[in-house]
């Protein structure tokens, strides 16, 4: 009974990971129609820049805010240079950019901070188990910070003139240039966003998992499952299915497949998502007329 | 009187397909301009042009100013409100978001509060439906929430594409008379686009009337609405 | 009913090429002379050059697979190096374990990865363009834990893998292992590349790229769309699968780890920068995937990956359609040119 207990804690403080990464796919998704397939290598950058920091000797949290700060800048930049210029052209260019974004990202971040393994720290507390060993002192931080950012991002979009601009861009670009939306700002921005929220889910991971360049690729996968389980085009709905994969993940891999074929409990996620029901459990059943 | 909006020459057009062939015309201050014309003549086109929705070429002068070869979104900012055909209604946000966002470029609080309360006072039925999804709106209420939305962007000039298109006439009754109140109290200067010659006549100063991209006869709406042979040849009536 | 600024830019993607207007003659001539090209570097080059040259073939090949199903039929799969996979590890485990000749492992990789192709093909349809290539990614990320997966171990040889050994060239021929491989590589490679030639000019060549750029309209044509659809990633995945079986045989090693979506992503950055939707083009794209990592990685470890990403991108924005593309409008230019000169007076 223990066992499962901590499973499900520890399928949810990942969930929590699956879930800011999921959300940062649907927020870009949302606004572009477009999957960051280098969301994960963004994220995995966004660690070293922090780890540089730390070990520059700035506090962690000092670190955190900075990061997340330079995370947002580089990812507004990125709209801006890369995404702004085929922004009109076919799928399969725009594939072939995030593939592209990929491979430098990736590869930039072995080139500046080197391929071995690094250990990243953690700001919680982690000697020892909390509440009768349920639940680890990381797994617990990590989870409140993951909530924490995700309700603010939720605030954010509700309650803030500007989240609303966004989601109007994102809905109905055409309509929102005829009230005066600077659309492709709002664009950039939510990449921004996404790629702050990344770095958030990356500085939470890197510790359980610790940080190499190859860090997040798995991540990403598992937050792909997730966004699509969800809902491709519904925020909350990424959210949920991540934290769903999670605890799916932790438990399929204690008990089913064990922990060497996690990876195909995201794939089989995934295919069976989008072959039973593509819109996911809460996104928006699309018709498309002819 | 300098005019509020001026078009000379006017082109515009999709990808290679040349729509608009060189128009002339403008809208007064406060004043009401209809643009009429069949199926296919370059009316929506038209707005679209101001809008800078399309590409176009020639002359276009907002009080003055040049707008053409600006992004739609800078146009909009200089108090062009557009409602486009099909309303462009943001259907997943609630009403109260969608009017919202019309006020989105105001940084004056107070007022966009009081014209909240005036806009209401034009259609209280908005004020019923206020957290409901857009979506879920009738044609009418859609119609309405979109005219609104310009309305609190407090624009000089107000586009508006076929306010009439898909409702039923009593409906197209009541958002006439409303737009007639607007236009007395509001003081902005209309551009309308309008497939239901009648009603517009009835309500603009001045028209023109469009074929295949050629302004074909303008005039005082008085004037056009008396002469029969052009009403017969070009109104269908 | 909503406003447009501009219709989208559409990439000028080949179509089926017209007949050239070549005399027979001239045809002959550069068959030879391109055969000549080919038989050459056996004779020139020294066997590691060989090798290398061998897996440039090897690469075009599977190059064209992708080709056939994504840059013909417009369906995005960005986890071909899984077919690879397949077809490279079924030509180790018949020839480590069954003891088998290569030859006879050849229709074995063939069928296995044309049945695994129509397999992934029918899901595929259900997927639009982005959908598909998230899919494919994810597979493409998920291959190398299944290959080490411990059910099928006894058969893979797990992490550590298995090791082949190459063909001996025939003894009529005076030829060593590797130039037989090449010759092996080129010759199979030439007979694929040929039919693939002419299914692109056939119907059925047309129908895919009709179903690529306007489905609605192929369908309402009464084109079999789901057919055509699968038996496209059926035909794509045998080809790139064969590939793989020869590059297992000619590295004379497989491991999961060389199968990670390293692979998948180089040969979609070859499909780009030789060509989309082109035959030549996939010929440019294995030159491409082999030699630039090799040239690159005197750089650095990490400048293969960065200088991938770049020409991409940069292929992307300026050169849609590639080098295959680049070439063809030279060509067309060369030619107005002469003729322009031939009328002068």
């Amino acid at each position: 009974m223990d066992g499962l207990a901590h499973q499900l804690i520890a399928g949810i403080a990942t969930g929590g990971i699956y879930a800011s990464v999921a959300l940062a796919l649907v927020m870009i998704y949302q606004a572009t129609h477009h999957v960051n397939f280098a969301q994960g290598e963004m994220a995995t950058f966004s660690t070293f820049i922090a780890l540089t920091l730390i070990q520059a000797g700035l506090p962690y949290w000092v670190a955190f805010v900075l990061t997340v700060a330079i995370s947002f800048a580089l990812g507004v930049a990125i709209e801006r240079l890369l995404m702004r210029p085929v922004q009109h052209a076919p799928v399969l260019t725009h594939v072939g950019v995030f593939i592209g974004l990929l491979l430098i990202v990736g590869n930039l971040t072995g080139w500046v901070f080197g391929y071995t393994t690094k250990v990243f720290p953690s700001p919680f507390e982690s000697e020892g188990l909390l509440f009768g060993g349920l639940v680890s002192g990381h797994e617990l931080g990590s989870t409140v910070v993951t909530l924490a950012v995700l309700l603010l991002v939720y605030l954010f979009f509700r309650h803030t003139s500007l989240g609303l601009a966004m989601r109007a861009a994102a809905y109905n670009p055409a309509s929102s240039r005829l009230v005066g939306i600077r659309v492709g700002w709002m664009l950039a921005l939510g990449w921004g966003l996404a790629a702050a929220v990344g770095a958030v889910a990356g500085m939470m991971v890197a510790p359980v998992v610790f940080l190499d360049p190859t860090m997040m690729l798995g991540i990403l996968l598992y937050a792909f499952a997730g966004a699509l389980l969800g809902g491709i085009d519904n925020p909350m709905g990424a959210v949920v299915g991540g934290f769903a994969v999670g605890v799916l993940e932790n438990l399929a891999g204690a008990y089913v497949v064990g922990t060497e074929l996690k990876l195909t409990v995201a794939l089989a996620i995934i295919i069976g998502v989008l072959v039973v029901r593509p819109s996911g459990l809460f996104g928006r059943v699309v018709l498309s007329r002819v | 009187m300098a005019a509020l909006l001026e078009a000379e020459g006017l082109t515009a057009g999709y990808g290679q397909t040349a729509v608009l062939h060189g128009l002339d015309f403008a809208v007064e201050e406060r004043g009401v301009t209809a643009l009429l014309g069949a199926n296919g003549a370059g009316k929506t086109t038209t707005l679209r042009a101001v809008s800078g929705m399309v590409r176009t070429g020639g002359a276009l002068r907002l009080a003055g100013e040049r707008i053409d070869g600006r992004a739609t979104e800078e146009i909009a900012r200089r108090g062009v409100a557009h409602v486009p055909d099909g309303r462009g209604t943001f259907m997943e946000l609630t009403v109260e978001e969608n009017m919202r966002l019309g006020a989105y470029t105001r940084r004056d609080r107070a007022e966009v509060e009081a014209d909240f309360e005036r806009v209401f006072g034009y259609f209280p039925r908005l004020r019923q439906r206020f957290r409901q999804q857009a979506g879920t709106l009738s044609g009418g209420e859609q119609q309405m929430l979109a005219i609104s939305r310009a309305l609190l962007l407090r624009p000089r000039l107000l586009l508006l594409d076929e306010p009439s298109f898909g409702l039923a006439p009593l409906v197209v009754q009541e958002i006439f008379g409303i737009m007639r109140r607007i236009r007395e109290e509001q003081g902005v200067g209309i551009l309308l686009v309008e497939q239901n010659a009648s009603l517009a006549l009835d309500f603009a100063d001045q028209t023109y009337l469009l074929e295949t991209g050629r302004i074909v006869v303008s005039g005082p709406a008085a004037d056009i609405r008396r002469d029969e042979s052009v009403r017969r040849s070009y109104l269908g009536y | 009913m909503s406003a447009t600024e501009e219709i989208p830019a559409t990439p000028v993607l080949a179509q089926a090429s017209p007949r050239s207007a070549m005399a027979n003659w001239q045809r002959g001539a550069l068959v030879l002379l391109g055969s000549a090209a080919a038989l050459a570097p056996i004779f020139v080059l020294e066997s590691f050059q060989l090798f290398q040259l061998t897996m440039a073939v090897i690469m075009a090949l599977a190059v064209l697979g992708l080709n056939i199903v994504t840059g013909y039929n417009g369906q995005i799969s960005l986890g071909h190096g899984a077919f690879y996979a397949v077809g490279a590890y079924a030509t180790a485990i018949l020839m480590s374990h069954g003891d088998w000749s290569f030859w006879a492992t050849l229709p074995v990789s063939a069928a296995v990865c044309a049945g695994l192709g129509y397999a992934v093909g029918f899901p595929a349809l259900r997927l639009g363009g982005l959908y598909l290539a998230l899919t494919t990614f994810s597979l493409a990320v998920a291959v190398p834990q299944i290959l080490k997966h411990r059910a099928i171990e006894d058969w893979t040889g797990g992490v550590q893998g298995l090791f082949l050994v190459k063909p001996d060239p025939p003894s009529w021929l005076p030829v060593d292992a590797d130039q037989w491989m090449y010759l092996v590589a080129l010759g199979v490679s030439a007979v694929l590349f040929l039919l693939s030639w002419n299914l692109i000019r056939s119907r059925v060549g047309r129908a895919l790229m009709a179903i690529r750029d306007n489905p609605t309209a192929a369908e309402a044509m009464g084109m079999d769309i789901a057919t055509l659809k699968t038996r496209a990633f059926a035909v794509s995945a045998m080809i790139t699968g064969i590939a793989g079986s020869l590059g297992a045989v000619v590295i004379e090693f497989v491991a999961p780890d060389s199968f990670g979506f390293g692979v998948s992503i180089s040969l979609f950055v070859g499909m780009v920068v030789g060509g989309v939707a082109s035959i030549a083009g996939s010929i440019f794209g294995g030159l491409f995937v082999l030699f630039v990592p090799n040239i690159a990685e005197e750089v650095s470890k990490a400048a293969p990956g960065v200088i991938y990403g770049a020409i991409l991108i940069l292929f992307l924005f300026l050169l849609p359609d590639g080098f295959a593309g680049l070439l063809r409008r030279a060509a067309a230019r060369w030619r107005r040119v002469a003729a322009r000169n031939g009328d002068g007076p």
